[in-house]
């Protein structure tokens, strides 16, 4: 029993990580129609810039855990801000160009990242806290996966505000649905473009510090590995749909933690065969459009 | 003097100007060096067999698929311009099937579209009270003809210039049609419309002029009642029998696509 509920705790940690890189992912392919695969480089530049923080400050207190959060996250924003306005906007419609573009800033980001902080993983240290275990019907469950959770629910939840509440909220809405007629109704639809990959950097950008916390370490391959997960909840979640992603985040990472353990370590494979069957069965994914 | 004579150029002006409008789909010609105008006052109807380009035209004229040819609205130049500019500069688009956002409330639908600073909500509640009671309802949920009134109330939300109205009662049942022709009625008593419309009934309760398309090209422009009782016209350029077009049946018989 206190096997299982590690692996459920494991699995909503790693389950937060993949959500928090999806949510971007699946708005901004909702919204622009772009698969972004530079999105995993958000994510390393976050947990890179967390890291310094944490390194120059000399110090691994909550203070700091907290500042690196903010700070990975504006990194990530930022980064992402730059690509749409950038690379991403003159190539909109032309689908073809945006994969090449969005798979060689990934290529070069991480050559960019290996050129500044080196190709080895570098270590991260987080408040004491983190490496203690909280007792769960006898599971020794490590605190940073609550942290993990905690922090994604908590970008669910704020995303969810966003929007359902606000003007530019309903403007993404309504774009994932029919983006010409949102440009029919005389808005600006390119600043709501820019948003939401801002919006997806910086929860990728945050995903990365948590991310660094998760595993331990930070390298440049560190986006990209969970960028792959990441584009597979996306599809089984349903394309645009930020319920879906969270739903389905959490559903392949605990069925890859369960499949590692009790199937021989095959979770990857697992997850492959959960999203064959998806595209099979439900090709709209979850809550979706059609993938 | 002047003043008077720019004042009534002004009135009597075209609000559209389109000159030698050409527009293509995925490479393929769908307008084809179209021109006419619209008056400052009134409905005119854009007329044509189906598949002969006249939702490509209006497309074309906001910008939502790719052309050449010059347009001015109210005298100013919006071929160049983003299809949100040439919103802004005061045009209502009314679109073929309504495209409202079926997972966004009917509030939220209306509270989309609102440009102006001061939108004219009252006008809308009275002449759409039934979305009123229906303001917190799914749209993907409403009734075809209540999404036609949530399409038509958001192009009245706004002070424009020119509405762009595309088959607004394609598929509606014969009671709603008359309201959406009422509506119409009462919304050109302050806005010009050019008006897509197949129910040649329609045409004629309310439209001044027409603008007759055939191929992608104009073929005949005039006072929309002079075509509408000239049985030869109708039949060449829409395809229809005479004694049952004028009085209510569709364009669509004998249609080309």
């Amino acid at each position: 029993m206190s096997t299982v509920i590690l692996l459920l705790f494991t699995g909503l940690g790693l389950g937060a990580l993949y959500f928090l890189v999806a949510a971007g992912l699946s708005l901004i392919y909702g919204l622009m129609g772009v698969l972004n695969f530079a999105h995993g480089a958000f994510l390393t530049l976050g947990a890179f810039t967390g890291w310094e923080i944490a390194r120059r400050s000399g110090s691994d207190n909550w203070a700091i855990f907290l500042l690196s959060l903010l700070i990975g996250a504006a990194a990530g924003a930022a980064f992402a801000a730059f690509t749409e306005f950038v690379l991403i906007r003159r190539l909109y419609q032309r689908h073809i160009e945006q994969v090449l573009v969005t798979l060689g800033l990934s290529l070069a980001a991480v050559a960019l990242f290996d050129g500044i902080w080196g190709t080895d993983p570098v270590y991260i240290q987080g408040p004491a806290w983190f490496k203690d275990t909280t007792d769960i019907l006898g599971a020794k469950v490590p605190n940073d996966r609550f942290v993990c959770i905690v922090a994604a629910a908590m970008v669910l939840l704020a995303l969810v505000f966003f929007l359902k509440k606000t003007r530019y909220g309903m403007i993404i809405r309504a774009g994932v649905e029919n983006r010409s007629m949102v440009t029919a109704l005389g808005i600006d639809v390119r600043k709501a473009f820019t948003l939401v990959f801002t919006i997806g950097g910086a929860a990728a950008g945050l995903g990365g510090v948590l991310a660094s916390h998760y595993f331990g370490y930070v390298s440049p391959m560190l986006g990209g590995s969970l960028l792959i997960f990441a584009f597979i909840v996306t599809v089984i979640g349903g394309l645009g749909s930020l319920t879906g992603a969270a739903i389905a985040a959490v559903a392949v990472a605990i069925l890859q933690q369960l499949a590692n353990f009790y199937l021989g370590g095959t979770g990857d494979f697992v997850v492959v065969l959960a999203l064959a069957l998806v595209l099979l069965f439900r090709p709209s994914g979850l809550l979706g459009r059609t993938a | 003097m002047n003043t008077a004579a720019e004042h009534h150029a002004a009135m009597t002006a075209p609000v559209l100007r389109v000159e030698g409008l050409s527009a293509r789909i995925a490479g393929q010609q769908v307008v084809e060096d179209v021109s006419f105008s619209v008056p400052p006052t009134g409905i005119t109807a854009l007329l044509g067999r189906n598949g002969v380009g006249k939702t490509s035209t209006i497309k074309a004229i906001v910008g939502l698929i790719d052309r050449t040819g010059v347009m001015e609205l109210a005298g100013q130049r919006i071929d160049k311009e983003a299809t949100f500019k040439i919103i802004r500069r005061g045009v209502g688009y009314v679109p073929e099937d309504r495209e409202v956002f079926s997972k966004l409330t009917v509030a939220e639908n209306l509270r989309l579209a609102e440009r102006d600073a001061d939108p004219r909500r009252q006008l809308v509640e009275e002449l759409f009270p039934d979305l009123l009671a229906r303001a917190g309802q799914m749209a993907g949920t409403l009734s075809g003809g209540q999404q036609q009134m949530v399409s038509l109330a958001r192009a009245l939300l706004n002070t424009n210039k020119l509405l762009l109205v595309d088959e607004p009662t394609k598929g509606l049942a014969p009671k709603i049609v008359g309201e959406v022709a009422e509506t119409l009625a009462e919304a050109a008593k302050t806005v010009p419309i050019l008006l897509v419309e197949q129910n040649l009934q329609v045409v004629r309760q309310l439209a001044g002029d027409a603008v007759v398309l055939s191929g992608g090209r104009v073929v005949h422009t005039g006072p929309a009642l002079e075509f509408l009782d000239d049985a030869g016209l109708i039949q060449r350029h829409l395809g229809v029998s005479t004694d049952t077009a004028p009085h209510g049946d569709t364009i669509q018989k004998g249609a080309a696509q």
